[in-house]
């Protein structure tokens, strides 16, 4: 208990700290959440351009589509807030030998190189997918019951979780090879598909890789459904829950494993 | 001349560097290609098999993004807009000023040695790709057409260096440019017809959006290749993309000349 209490105390100033160094420069902290709301527009459009032509894709109408680009927008903008900075930087902190530094904190030093910055920028984008969530539960009609709420909030935190062990792992690369910032770029691409209906796609190994080895196509899906109260396959909410799970136990073991062979550099 | 084709062999060999890189970028890059494609064939499947969706058929529009990845390997900037971005603010730009050397033509060469490598480079996973989609491609609608669309897609090259590079220059004036380099790469994104075929838009707002430059930088030459767009349109195209490709270079030597006189060589 003391010690949640005292790594507590610690992420809140290391978000004072965030804040504070962010708004140094309010003129780019203001256009980088126009830029980011600039891409959920499109994402949207995409959408919005698709249904001009169609009623329905794969079984999905237009505001359960919405739904889902909404909960996938508030999932990837939540991972943004604690984590893609944090992550992004990891292959530099070894690059230039800096990590040194941090493995000297009398912390975990995990927990450092994870939420060192805080962006408080993505906080007022991750609301905006909100907003959209809430928006298209409107169009359809339908308000959860708290019951569903819940459930949102836990296969939501399940999705942060997934994507920061599996962007975690891939940022481990940068142990063995200097640069790795390719790879965290190849991840991005992933975040594209995330958005869509995973009933689009046939059975097949495309459908079974994004479902079970990089389920992307449950981390946004699930939460959506669930909402709109059409989750009728449960065993992709428990994949869910188990491979979040099981991803960050893995994370854990490859973080050990990479930080036996970590080389300081250039010191 | 003879100075920039010697630039254009030290950028080749630059950028061989980054072969892995450009192979892994390109492979990545069709995971979310074959995401669009599946969305596609889901709502043509919900429409019945001989339906078109606004004149294509579903083998059209699965052409239309593959040809598109085509066009974008070829097209695309990768980091040349950050390089020159960079060269401003570390000062780098500063031994450009003293050399016989045109900072514009150096950049270009260095531009094409980036493509040329990444053609390459992106050729293998996009053509073993190409192989498993192979029933969907369509060929191009002539042999003419074919021909321009080759012509189009060389100026849309040209002209997305220009766009590149004037975005850039706005690094005279303020710290961090790299707001305004994803802020117009949103803008490019939609309205050259990456996300969808613009012809999918509503006809005033379709026809807005083809007096801009940025259609010209993906859908004119795709829309050429697969007769979209014919007769008197390929012309009409081919001369606002030859306008706009003389604005780009107006505006990235305007803007580099305004540019250097504020300059300050900062480290340089």
């Amino acid at each position: 208990m003391k010690t949640i209490r005292r790594y507590l105390g610690i992420y809140g100033a290391l978000i004072r700290y965030s804040v504070i160094h962010e708004m140094q420069f309010k003129v780019n902290f203001l256009l980088w959440i126009v830029v980011e709301c600039l891409w959920f527009g499109l994402q949207l459009s995409f959408m919005a351009v698709l249904y001009g032509h169609t009623d329905s894709i794969a079984g999905w109408s237009r505001w359960e589509v919405v739904l889902l680009v909404g909960c996938n927008q508030f999932v990837q903008q939540l991972f943004h807030v604690f984590f893609v900075t944090n992550l992004s930087g990891l292959s530099e902190l070894i690059r230039r030998g800096t990590l040194d530094l941090l493995i000297l904190q009398p912390l975990n030093l995990r927990f450092l190189v994870s939420v060192k910055k805080f962006e408080i920028g993505n906080v007022a984008n991750a609301l905006f997918g909100l907003a959209v969530v809430f928006w298209a539960l409107a169009k359809l009609g339908t308000w959860p019951t708290w019951i569903q709420w819940l459930g949102f909030a836990v296969v939501c935190l399940a999705g942060l979780l997934l994507h920061y062990s599996l962007t975690f792992i891939l940022a481990c690369v940068a142990f063995w090879a200097v640069r790795a910032q390719g790879i965290l770029w190849g991840y991005y691409n992933l975040f594209n598909i995330a958005r869509l209906p995973a009933d689009a796609f046939p059975r097949g190994p495309y459908r079974a890789v994004f479902t079970w080895v990089l389920p992307m196509l449950l981390v946004a899906n699930v939460p959506a459904r669930l909402l709109a109260g059409t989750l009728t396959d449960w065993g992709s909410l428990v994949a869910l829950l188990g491979l979040a799970a099981a991803t960050f136990i893995l994370s854990e073991v490859v973080w050990r494993w990479s930080l036996r062979h970590y080389t300081s550099a250039s010191s | 001349m003879g100075k920039y084709l010697h630039v254009l062999g030290i950028g080749l060999q630059n950028t061989l560097v980054y072969r892995t890189n450009f192979l892994v970028r390109a492979a990545f890059g069709l995971i979310p290609l074959a995401g669009t494609l599946y969305l596609w064939r889901a709502i043509y499947a919900g429409q019945g098999a001989e339906d078109k969706i606004n004149g294509y058929t579903l083998a059209q529009m699965l052409s239309y993004y593959l040809v598109l990845t085509l066009v974008d390997a070829f097209t695309a900037v990768a980091e040349d807009d950050w390089q020159i971005a960079a060269d401003i603010k570390d000062g780098q730009i500063s031994q450009f000023l003293l050399k016989p050397i045109d900072y514009l033509r150096y950049r270009l060469s260095l531009y094409a040695a980036g493509r040329l490598i990444y053609t390459t480079c992106a050729l293998l996973p996009v053509a073993v790709f190409l192989g498993f989609q192979w029933q969907s491609v369509v060929g191009p609608v002539s042999g003419p057409a074919l021909g321009l669309a080759v012509v189009a897609t060389l100026l849309a090259g040209v002209l997305q260096f220009f766009i590149a590079y004037a975005v850039a220059m706005l690094a005279f004036w303020v710290l961090d440019v790299s707001t305004f380099i994803f802020t117009q790469f949103a803008l490019e994104y939609i309205a050259s017809g990456h996300l969808f075929p613009l012809d999918l838009l509503p006809a005033w707002l379709h026809q807005l959006v083809m007096f801009t430059p940025y259609p010209y930088l993906a859908y004119f030459p795709v829309g050429v290749y697969l007769g979209r767009i014919s007769g008197a349109g390929v012309v009409q195209g081919l001369a606002i993309q030859l306008f706009w490709v003389g604005a780009g270079y107006g505006l990235a030597r305007f803007s580099f000349a305004r540019g250097v006189r504020r300059y300050s060589a900062v480290g340089g």
